[in-house]
């Protein structure tokens, strides 16, 4: 389940939005003189805010003693990590090899067609995030897509519109 | 408690994914409302392989093989065969094509063919109860490694056997562990590679998932001959069921003495830590891996030093793969010498590959080595659905090749099937028909390369995006003659100039479509085709007299390119299409030509 970041972080002036850091203290304390554990503590703190915040890179470079530049060389290494705030539903496009032979690519042109967002970005109302991934390991079902939780297998072009809705009206529901 | 009958209910991830915990729940509900709870008993079990069929329950033991089952199946499900005794015809599973169904599993060709050892236990355990995996020999070849062997026997008996490493090297597994044995120094790591990064391929997950035991014993088994008491297995953050299985495993382990201090009072200390990987794809080449377990960006290292001398934080290490990890305890329990009277003269044994793309049984097989890929694709994997021609089979990954059906009658063993350009690699095995285009097959796997190149060598960082970019050009129908001789240039110098596995072997799946399948490059790049209509760029969509004028067409056409009269033909606007397909998809008349 690979992310493939179609606009790859080039430069440094990450997103700066004010979150809690005090959610990090355990996650510090936890692997307080671990080595080794910079990947981990980015983990952690990934689970805590569902992306990596720049504040919280000042913060755990500070406590862990680790320098800013090394966070930020691991955090943009590694696809598993986010720099930027999420949706609330994450759409996981499988493109594994047997997705891909099965047309997969047509399943990320509906929903960015439905979406009207590219690949890898999020919906202005922060409903949906759009990501291709390589093979979440479930090739008898391709083509998959995944929304947070749910899967949806052997799926058609024409099956996006009314997924999409679902999770729409559900919002609404719930807003109004 | 003695029960008459167990219910297995695969809890593979394929299988979770189509509902099999609903499944199980269910099960479980109704068998206590019939009051059978006390006679029948449901077992949540790994993989059972055949993941295209899933949710899968197989009656013990009577091996009866129920398959994709719908929660509103399980109450009729359980009145007809477990309180009346009559097994559900239309729960079985019937071959495409065929009319009657297949009751028992061991009747299902899919199974029948197939030769198990690194998936011993799969479906016949709970993953989650270490007594279920020592109630089938499991643990019994560590007792006699710490009681009957040394470790110098231990080493000789793997080479023996001639494993092979099977995350794709084939490196013999013995002689690795020699070297690591024979490297001094008091601190010594054995690693397990779990980084499963091929797309299509998920043994790995899947062999954790269903038997997490078989790989900590291996693992003890190997620290025990090279002399480590520290090991971590590397696993993908991906698979959040493995980790699970694999954490409780630990700790059960750790529970009865089998990790720990004085193992077996064998005066043996060994401890097992799991490292979660963040999605890196090089990461899977040993000294990447190391440096990513090190917490450092993951980028391989030049060897000399190996690290059987200097590995994970300077010490020596020893790593393998899962499966390799899970065939050691048979070898141990069953003798070296039945191991290698399975396979041909240098490949010993079985692999498993998990069989995807367009075949009709999508899942994961263990074979002999030997058998021919035909016998695989068509007697296992059922053939091609849909009446297509079967075209090729794509085998090891982004570092693999395709291998085209003439060659179906390649046997597998690692030097045919690298005889051919493609390579063993960790098992992915992707069959392809005749509307799969192979200049976009390799332009998907260059493109996979090109991502997950960590950009320390140059070739393999700028070599592959040149290459991306002239395949990208091919299938936009703006090829140029000199584009193959391009691509075969920058293959070689990217092979010759890349530090790791990743930039060496990027190349093959252009260099081996080449091979078998110039004349799809020559009709994209001089007539502007693409033989398997597969390529939107060079494409047109048309409707065609067929056409009734139901509209359907126009409803779905995003651009809203379709226009036409109720009752009438519509047409297409040429300017306005994005070659979506979805009018394609949508007619129910054959009246959309694409040319």
């Amino acid at each position: 389940m690979r992310i493939k970041r179609k606009n790859p972080v080039r430069n440094c002036s990450l997103p700066d939005e004010k979150v809690d850091l005090s959610l990090l203290d355990g996650l510090l304390k936890k692997y307080a003189g671990m080595k080794g554990s910079m990947i981990s503590i980015l983990q952690g703190t990934q689970e805590i805010y569902g992306y990596i915040p720049k504040s919280a890179i000042r913060k755990i470079s500070e406590e862990a003693n680790l320098n800013e530049s090394d966070i930020f060389g691991v955090v943009t290494f590694y696809s598993q990590f986010r720099v930027n705030p999420v949706g609330k539903y994450i759409i996981k496009v499988c493109h594994g090899t047997a997705c891909h032979v099965q047309n997969a690519n047509d399943i990320t042109s509906a929903l960015m067609l439905e979406l009207n967002v590219d690949d890898g970005a999020t919906t202005d109302d922060r409903l949906f995030t759009l990501e291709s991934v390589s093979c979440l390991g479930c090739c008898g079902l391709a083509p998959v897509i995944t929304v947070n939780e749910d899967v949806y297998g052997k799926l058609k072009r024409n099956d996006i519109p009314k997924i999409i809705k679902q999770y729409r009206d559900k919002e609404e529901g719930t807003n109004g | 408690m003695e029960y008459r009958t167990h219910l297995m209910v695969c809890s593979g991830t394929a299988c979770v994914s189509c509902g099999a915990f609903n499944v199980k729940k269910l099960l479980e509900e109704e068998i206590v409302k019939h009051g059978l709870d006390k006679e029948v008993l449901v077992v949540g079990t790994g993989c059972q392989g055949f993941c295209a069929q899933g949710p899968i329950v197989v009656v013990k033991p009577d091996d009866i093989f129920y398959q994709l089952l719908k929660p509103e199946d399980i109450p009729f499900l359980v009145e007809e065969h477990f309180l009346k005794g009559r097994p559900v015809a239309k729960l079985m599973y019937t071959p495409p094509g065929e009319k009657a169904q297949i009751p028992t599993m061991s009747e299902i060709g899919f199974f029948n063919k197939q030769r198990l050892i690194a998936l011993r236990n799969k479906g016949l355990i709970d993953a989650e109860q270490i007594d279920d995996y020592i109630g089938r020999e499991g643990y019994n070849a560590l007792i006699k490694v710490l009681t009957e062997m040394t470790p110098d026997d231990i080493v000789n008996e793997i080479k023996a056997s001639g494993l092979r490493g099977r995350g794709g090297g084939g490196f013999p597994t013995g002689i690795k562990w020699e070297i690591a044995k024979k490297s001094p120094g008091e601190t010594k790591y054995i690693i397990c590679n779990a980084d499963e990064g091929d797309p299509g391929a998920y043994m790995d997950r899947s062999i954790i998932e269903s038997d997490p035991h078989s790989v900590i014993e291996g693992m003890l088994i190997g620290a025990r001959a090279i002399g480590a008491r520290e090991g971590v297995v590397y696993i993908r953050t991906e698979y959040p069921l493995a980790i699970k299985r694999l954490e409780k495993a630990i700790d059960q382990a750790r529970e009865y003495g089998l990790l720990g201090k004085d193992i077996l009072g064998k005066g043996f200390d060994f401890d097992l830590r799991i490292k979660q990987g963040a999605g890196a794809f090089v990461c899977g080449e040993e000294t990447a891996l190391m440096a990513s377990i090190e917490g450092k960006r993951g980028m391989p290292n030049k060897r000399p030093p190996f690290p059987a001398e200097s590995g994970l934080w300077g010490k020596p290490s020893n790593i393998n793969n899962v499966e390799t990890f899970a065939n050691i305890p048979w070898i141990i329990l069953n003798g070296s010498a039945r191991f290698a009277s399975i396979g041909t003269e240098k490949s010993k044994g079985t692999k498993v590959f998990s069989l995807v793309g367009k075949i009709n049984n999508t899942g994961l097989v263990e074979v002999p080595m030997g058998i021919t890929l035909n016998e695989i694709i068509f007697d296992i994997g059922g053939g091609v659905p849909n009446g297509k021609k079967f075209k090729a089979v794509q085998m090891g990954g982004p570092s693999g090749g395709c291998i085209p059906a003439e060659l179906g009658d390649t046997i597998i063993d690692y030097d045919s099937v690298n005889a051919t350009g493609a390579i063993m690699g960790s098992g992915g095995m992707v069959v392809m028909d005749e509307t799969t285009c192979m200049v976009d097959v390799a332009k998907y796997f260059l493109h996979f390369t090109q991502e997950e190149s960590c950009g320390k060598c140059t070739f393999c960082r700028i070599g592959t995006k040149r290459m991306l970019e002239i395949l990208q050009r091919i299938c936009d129908g703006k090829g140029v003659e000199e584009d193959i001789a391009k691509l075969e240039e920058l293959a070689a110098q990217i092979k010759d100039s890349s530090l790791c596995g990743l930039g060496q072997t990027a190349p093959n799946p252009v260099l081996t479509t080449l091979k078998y399948f110039r004349h799809e490059y020559e009709a994209h790049i001089f007539d502007k085709k693409c033989p398997a209509r597969s390529c939107k760029p060079l494409l047109t969509f048309e409707i065609n007299d067929n056409c009734i004028g139901c509209t359907a067409c126009a409803r779905v056409c995003p651009p809203k390119a379709i226009s036409g009269e109720r009752k009438a033909k519509h047409v297409i606007d040429q300017d306005k299409c994005i070659k979506c397909g979805a009018c394609y998809d949508t007619c129910k008349f054959n009246s959309i030509d694409v040319n």
